[in-house]
């Protein structure tokens, strides 16, 4: 794992690894001194190109807590407009040696691009790009479930996957990169994913991905579910023809006083309620809801530490290996070669 | 190499992918086809393995000039023309000021004709600046040197349904046709790809089919309505194949285009976010191109038409969502068109000599090109070996767009001559030298030099 991009193409060995690594930094947390050295003089840059103070300072303490130096690089505004491209940003930051980027951008795709080119070198780290995905938020929320269902289970946490949980993620699931990296890595975990939106906010093509998709909230919830997701509604969407109103919307698909109380009728004593936040309260989510024992709201932002000191860790600590070898020979076939050479050209050292 | 006299005799090409025969080129024009030609004024040249097709017409490039010379000259752009087996190109209006009077449709009208490559038809702008609220002095441009038949906003729809009608009936005063880029605005505002599966896995907002469709259903109406001629650019879906040949039954006087990049690649390409994939129209399924390909092979769609769009580098070495729309495509078309169309066994040579050259001159009313290769006809054509084989870089071609979707790509078919009226303007594959009209300056002997 050389970047952190996308859900999609993490692999199910290295997203249990990438929690299973968090288990052991959220216990760091739990210290009194919050730090370790394990990347001392490593330099990360969080590259944000679009405001987001909550995933900036989460990276920002991540690192911190890993010893490394932090710079923050708040390049706002289009590229264009503001003079400066991607590409010549990405190459200042790889002449100040960059050993990670945390980027941040308006822009689907945009950290593919610094991964791909041969701007920069660093370890690129997607903290959400456009509407595309938002990974780092997928493992927390991933991590966040698994203690859940693991405490439920009464079994451990570490090397866990969430078969058999079942999720519903509620709201603009079009414009939203959180939905789609969890989507991904839920797939990939072995739960079961409902969408429930308006259908003028799933995208056209949805009907191909690893989910159930449902118009209805109240069907989903008496279908029985483990976790709610909540998405924001974003304030561009609010008068854009995407539904009539507010209000309608809030009676359809937001997680109202009602519905909390549904929850208890329906005997879903255990299911969670999650929201990547910021909340709309009153819009998607009801305060009631947001306060109540089942949100794990709070459990989210701290676990989102954890999870991005693992994600930095594991991208800049070197020990990123797959757990089955992938390329090269194996060693028992390599061993009896080497045997062979030695054996006649043991004095003549080799300089290959 | 350049006989003075300008005599050339072609031995053994196979016309058209027929027979092999012997063309007899002199004074800019056929002298005589047949077998076992001679002539002792004549430059020599082995034909044996080539085919002999007519000069292709390109109905839809973008030469940038005036305005933006840093991403193409009509220099430039017309010599890739002629590597790319081009005797004649239509530069669209989309410079800088528009080609929307018949000052700027003679400014490159007779750029074109110092450069001498191939003949540059300016394409007028329908409505004044692009901007879609008032018609340009139409009949202006039809009365200039120039002599424009088509008309097109092109990367801008015509979408008023008035004003579309207005400029279709127009234009029948001087025989002339609109070329519509067919994209309904409303419904694709912000699009950056095809809208489907990959649109939404890919968090690129979506450029729905139906957005193209809905307006070349409603032009095809109009042409009806008013009894005029309509070209639709750059076709891109399978409804719209569907919508242009319902129209074709019913008799109205439409043509289509598609280009080279969408009979052969398709959005899956988007996933790596590298906006060299990005044009307008953008690229579709593979269901999509499958119909594409049936369209052209069955006369659907009449015509290929490039859609060259070069870009300077920075405008495409950025993020997605900023880069320009457009590729390259002058100098891969006629490999693309070999190996999608003609190495399918969809078309043969005389299918791609209508569909590159005969048919395109027609639309764009030009009389000297996409003629029969017979005695007595402009010696406007080509030789082409489909046997060869070639790997795209963008670095070694002519135009000064570097955007090709095609690099790294091994495709048949290469062009290794072009007779542009009766002179070579490339020879062995290379850049020969341009054509010198009567009357103006310049040595019609000087090689090229590199640029």
């Amino acid at each position: 794992m050389k970047h952190l991009l996308s859900t999609e193409d993490l692999s199910s060995h290295n997203a249990i690894r990438i929690l299973d690594t968090a288990e052991e930094m959220s216990a760091v947390g739990d210290r009194e001194v919050k730090k370790l050295p394990a990347l001392r003089g490593r330099t990360v840059v969080n590259l944000f190109f679009e405001d987001s103070t909550r995933t900036r300072i989460s990276f920002e303490a991540a690192a911190k807590r890993l010893s490394a130096d932090v710079i923050n690089f708040a390049a706002k505004g289009s590229s264009v407009s503001k003079g400066e491209s991607l590409k010549d940003t990405a190459q200042t930051l790889a002449a100040m040696g960059a050993d990670a980027v945390v980027i941040r951008h308006w822009a689907s795709g945009a950290p593919h691009r610094l991964a791909a080119t041969d701007w920069i070198d660093a370890a690129v780290v997607n903290a959400g790009d456009g509407t595309h995905e938002h990974p780092t938020q997928a493992l927390l929320d991933a991590f966040t479930m698994r203690r859940h269902w693991s405490t439920l289970k009464g079994t451990a946490s570490t090397g866990a996957d969430l078969r058999g949980m079942r999720v519903a993620i509620v709201g603009d699931v079009l414009h939203s990169r959180v939905a789609r990296s969890n989507v991904w890595l839920l797939r990939t975990l072995g739960a079961e994913v409902t969408l429930v939106a308006p259908p003028t906010l799933l995208p056209i093509g949805v009907e191909h991905w690893p989910c159930k998709v449902s118009y209805n909230l109240d069907e989903t919830l008496e279908d029985g579910v483990d976790a709610m997701m909540m998405l924001r509604v974003q304030g561009e969407r609010m008068n854009a023809s995407f539904f009539p109103s507010t209000r309608e919307y809030s009676r359809r698909w937001g997680f109202d006083d009602a519905r909390l109380r549904a929850l208890d009728d329906l005997g879903l004593k255990d299911t969670i309620i999650m929201h990547p936040g910021p909340m709309n309260r009153g819009l998607e989510i009801s305060s009631a809801a947001a306060d109540s024992p089942r949100s794990t709201v709070l459990a989210q932002v701290r676990n989102g530490v954890s999870v991005r000191m693992a994600a930095l860790y594991l991208l800049l600590s070197g020990d990123t290996r797959e757990a089955a070898p992938t390329s090269g020979p194996a060693p028992s076939n390599a061993a009896p070669s080497n045997t062979a050479r030695s054996t006649t050209a043991h004095s003549n050292k080799e300089s290959n | 190499m350049t006989a003075t006299n300008g005599t050339y005799l072609i031995r053994g090409a196979a016309i058209l992918g027929g027979e092999a025969e012997d063309l007899l080129i002199r004074d800019g024009s056929i002298a005589e086809r047949g077998t076992g030609l001679s002539a002792d004024d004549a430059t020599v040249i082995e034909a044996a393995g080539l085919v002999a097709l007519p000069g292709m017409v390109d109905v839809h490039t973008h030469l940038r000039e005036p305005g933006r010379e840093d991403a193409e000259t009509v220099e430039t752009g017309t010599r890739a023309a002629a590597l790319g087996g081009f005797t004649a190109v239509h530069a669209m209006a989309n410079s800088n000021p528009v080609a929307d009077t018949a000052g700027v449709v003679e400014q490159v009208h007779s750029l074109g004709r110092a450069s001498g490559w191939v003949d540059v038809r300016p394409v007028g702008a329908v409505t004044v600046g692009l901007a879609g609220e008032q018609l340009a002095e139409l009949g202006a441009m039809a009365d200039s040197r120039a002599q424009v038949r088509m008309f097109s906003d092109d990367g801008i729809c015509v979408h008023d349904p008035v004003l579309m009608r207005r400029a279709l009936e127009y234009v029948k005063a001087f025989d002339g046709v609109v070329a519509q880029h067919a994209q309904e605005p409303r419904l694709t505002a912000g699009a950056q790809m095809n809208e489907g599966a990959v649109s939404a896995v890919l968090g690129l907002t979506g450029w729905p089919a139906v957005a193209e469709e809905s307006i070349i259903a409603r032009d095809v109406l109009l042409a009806q309505h008013v009894g005029s001629r309509l070209h639709v650019c750059h076709v891109s879906t399978a409804g719209s194949v569907e919508i242009i040949r319902w129209a074709k039954e019913r008799g109205i006087n439409v043509t289509a285009e598609v280009t080279p990049h969408h009979l052969l690649l398709t959005d899956e390409l988007v996933r790596s976010y590298d906006p060299v994939f990005k044009v307008n129209p953008p690229l579709r399924t593979n269901d999509d191109v499958q119909a594409l390909r049936a369209g052209l092979a069955d006369g659907t769609i009449d015509v290929v038409g490039t859609d060259h769009a070069p870009h300077p580098s920075e405008h495409k070495e950025c993020e997605w969502a900023q880069a320009a729309m457009g590729m390259t495509g002058l100098e891969t078309a006629l490999s693309v068109v070999q190996e999608t169309m003609v190495e399918t066994g969809l078309m043969t040579w005389a299918d791609f000599a209508r569909v590159t050259s005969t048919s395109p001159a027609a639309i764009g009313r030009l009389t000297d090109q996409g003629r029969p290769l017979e005695a007595g006809e402009p010696a406007n054509l080509i030789l082409v070996d489909p046997a060869a084989r070639w790997t795209v870089d963008p670095h070694k071609m002519a135009t000064m767009g570097r955007n090709s979707p095609f690099k790294g790509k091994e495709l048949p078919g290469t062009v290794v001559a072009t007779f542009f009226k009766g002179h070579p303007t490339v020879l062995d594959g290379q850049l020969n030298t341009p054509y010198r009209y009567p009357g103006t300056a310049g040595n019609g002997n000087t090689r090229a030099s590199g640029n």
